[in-house]
């Protein structure tokens, strides 16, 4: 069980700002894998990685990333603080 | 070290007088301040900003540079306040404020904070006009200013 959060558009095109997700993924790359298969929402929302970023358990990752113990993934657009 | 991540408005001003005003004690003889403003499109017509952050790692974000700011550079003293939510433009979005014994390094970690908050700090900008409401790009400026560090 692993709690996914979606940020800024990515909410926006999946219409959820969290979920909890049952999923063997093992890595980031896997669970977007999974995700993009569940409906059109998530395939549209995943559609082009390189305009996404990710954190596990609150710190930037990459898509390569373990899983492992991990509670909180979390899928956004790049920032634009300051 | 002072980080707050909130929605209310603040006066950058005051904020500024106390942050001078607590250094009393420390050996400091600079500090350096930076207050970002909404900004409205060129032309007008920006009716609103919205700020969206992600609660929890915003604030882990922002000490973890404030900690690399810190490893680098001398600093007595630092203040970061940043703003989500619902702002209009010529509000007050952010500051950032250091505090060292000279200005070299009272500047350099100001920028450095201001370049990681930009691109590294989980918030996202919305922009809203007559004609609708539009996530604000990030800019390959911004992140191309990371390498400078």
């Amino acid at each position: 069980m692993i709690e996914v959060l979606y940020f800024a558009w990515v909410r926006e095109r999946i219409g959820l700002p969290r979920e909890t997700v049952q999923t063997g993924a093992q890595t980031v790359g896997e669970l977007v894998e999974e995700l993009r298969g569940r409906e059109e929402r998530y395939a549209l929302a995943f559609s082009d990685l390189e305009s996404l970023r990710v954190a596990v358990d609150q710190e930037l990752a990459g898509f390569d990333a373990p899983l492992k113990g991990a509670r909180e993934v979390a899928f956004f657009p790049p920032m634009t603080g300051g | 070290m002072d980080v707050r991540v909130q929605s209310a408005d603040f006066d950058s001003g005051a904020e500024l007088s106390g942050f001078i005003a607590r250094q009393q004690a420390a050996p400091v003889g600079a500090t350096v301040s930076f207050t970002g403003i909404v900004r409205d499109l060129p032309g007008g017509g920006l009716q609103r900003m919205v700020i969206e952050h992600y609660p929890g790692m915003t604030e882990r974000a922002i000490a973890a540079m404030v900690g690399q700011a810190r490893a680098r550079w001398s600093l007595a003293d630092c203040l970061v306040i940043h703003r989500y939510g619902e702002m209009r433009p010529g509000e007050t979005i952010m500051m950032v404020a250091t505090a060292s014994a000279h200005r070299a390094d009272a500047f350099a970690a100001a920028d450095f904070l201001m370049d990681y908050l930009k691109s590294r700090a989980p918030f996202w900008k919305q922009e809203i006009t007559a004609e609708g409401t539009a996530w604000v790009a990030a800019r390959d400026e911004d992140e191309a200013a990371l390498q400078r560090w």
